[in-house]
């Protein structure tokens, strides 16, 4: 690794001469380094599922959260270091509650989100703190505006999208993604297909261990709330993935 | 510049917007009214006070109490309203602004003498009224009044205030109540100012003095 950034790569106040700050771009690294993470916005609204490496038999199933709720109405869902993310998460929180106390209006999604990419930016400007070593994806749903997605990066910059993946298997997940109709995906089908892609796509069983499927959703069947995904549809999603498997061998 | 004993004495009294304010809410939209009197103890220091104030393209508050007071948190809230609906990208609704105004108005409350009614129109809800009075309370009403010539009122809006009016019929509610008011409260006077808030936006008028219609009077 020694010889990319030499020099200019030690504090994220210095560009290199061909105008990249290093820090930052490290920072993506963590988050290439963690488990995927798959957010999908359907017609109905949107759906996150992320595959938790199960390090050890002793873990209590459903421990090491990586998808958090902001206010009722908004879902997170993190990859790179969990603890960057929860810090961020607790920002958006609190920004959340002071909107909603001040306003007496639930905050918007894009408004979270342009905040969360100010807060994230700021750690990219000094040498004293490092940047965020992790992305996240903002889902949100809504009756008139339909369901959002966004996903923010270390680097602060946020976009909107239809289907997203960030860790270490976003490059094929997001191939598997760009295949799907999402406009006409309800979130039924949408949580067995994330399940498809984290399952036999991204994971894989030789190198890694065991895996959990962590999943939410926000949608109208929620009635807009962002809640975990019952129990019982993962593993029926679970069930469906192995019966495909079995009909392609 | 020779000056008397007795208006010294009311110059250093604070300066406070002795009052009649008024907002009904009719089928369109709003009618807002109010009297144009600033007193510093019995001394009218703006006759022709304009009471009010826009905070956003739709939304107006009405001011009572302490004239400092309500037209620095008017300011606030005008600000922060100006920057949430750029970032929303959307009008904000009479409701937020409303809520905005409370927030100001509770957590200060000891440092503060403003009592205002917040009132407009928005997309989501038409025509919408809010008091916002000394407390920092917030209470949604089909009309409220406020100030010190709303006393005069209560009687006057219970019988002749009806849902729905036109808005013909709503400025003449408006008109006579506050007319009235100036008629028997000492801290209010001067014209009328009365502006209409529908979906077309905002339509001032004034009614002058000598054009405000004469109740009993022996």
């Amino acid at each position: 690794m020694s010889g990319i950034g030499t020099g200019y790569d030690l504090y994220p106040t210095t560009f290199s001469p061909d105008g990249r700050i290093f820090q930052v771009e490290y920072a993506h690294k963590a988050v290439e380094n963690s488990s995927t993470a798959i957010g999908l916005c359907c017609k109905d609204g949107v759906v996150f599922g992320v595959e938790k490496i199960i390090l050890s038999k002793m873990l209590v199933e459903g421990t090491n959260r990586r998808v958090f709720s902001v206010g009722e109405h908004i879902g997170i869902a993190t990859a790179g270091l969990t603890a960057d993310g929860r810090r961020i998460v607790q920002n958006a929180r609190q920004e959340a509650k002071n909107y909603e106390n001040f306003t007496s209006d639930i905050i918007p999604i894009h408004v979270l989100t342009e905040r969360l990419s100010i807060y994230v930016q700021v750690f990219t400007l000094y040498n004293y703190i490092r940047p965020f070593g992790c992305s996240l994806m903002i889902g949100s749903y809504d009756e008139e505006k339909g369901p959002s997605l966004y996903c923010i990066e270390p680097d602060s910059v946020a976009l909107g999208f239809y289907g997203c993946a960030i860790g270490k298997g976003k490059q094929e997940a997001k191939t598997e993604i760009s295949k799907l109709k999402l406009s006409e995906m309800t979130c039924k089908d949408a949580v067995k297909e994330i399940a498809k892609i984290l399952i036999k796509t991204v994971h894989d069983e030789t190198k890694e261990k065991e895996m959990e499927l962590e999943m939410s959703w926000v949608c109208k069947e929620t009635k807009g709330k962002h809640k975990l995904v019952p129990k019982k549809l993962i593993e029926e999603a679970v069930e469906w993935v192995k019966g495909q498997e079995n009909e392609e061998d | 510049m020779e000056l008397i004993e007795s208006p010294l004495q009311d110059l250093k009294k604070e300066v406070s917007t002795g009052t009649t304010i008024i907002a009904v809410q009719y089928q369109d939209g709003v009618i807002i009214g109010a009297d144009s009197r600033t007193s510093s103890g019995s001394y009218a220091v703006n006759r022709v006070t304009d009471k009010l104030t826009p905070v956003h393209d739709y939304i107006y508050c009405l001011r009572s109490g302490s004239a400092a007071d309500t037209q620095i948190i008017a300011s606030y809230v005008s600000y922060y309203l100006n920057m949430f609906s750029i970032e929303e990208g959307c009008l904000p609704t009479v409701k937020k602004a409303a809520h905005m105004f409370r927030e100001f108005c509770y957590q200060n409350k000891q440092y503060l003498l403003a009592s205002i009614i917040v009132a407009g129109w928005d997309e989501e809800n038409g025509g919408c009224v809010y008091n916002v009075p000394l407390g920092g309370s917030i209470i949604k009403q089909p009309f409220a009044i406020g100030g010190s010539g709303s006393s005069y009122l209560y009687g006057y809006c219970d019988i002749h205030f009806k849902e729905n009016m036109t808005e013909e019929e709503a400025i003449s509610f408006v008109s006579k109540g506050i007319t009235e008011a100036i008629a028997r409260d000492g801290s209010s006077g001067g014209i009328c100012r009365i502006a209409t808030i529908n979906k077309d936006g905002v339509k001032r008028r004034t009614i002058y003095g000598n054009e405000l219609q004469k109740f009993w009077e022996k």
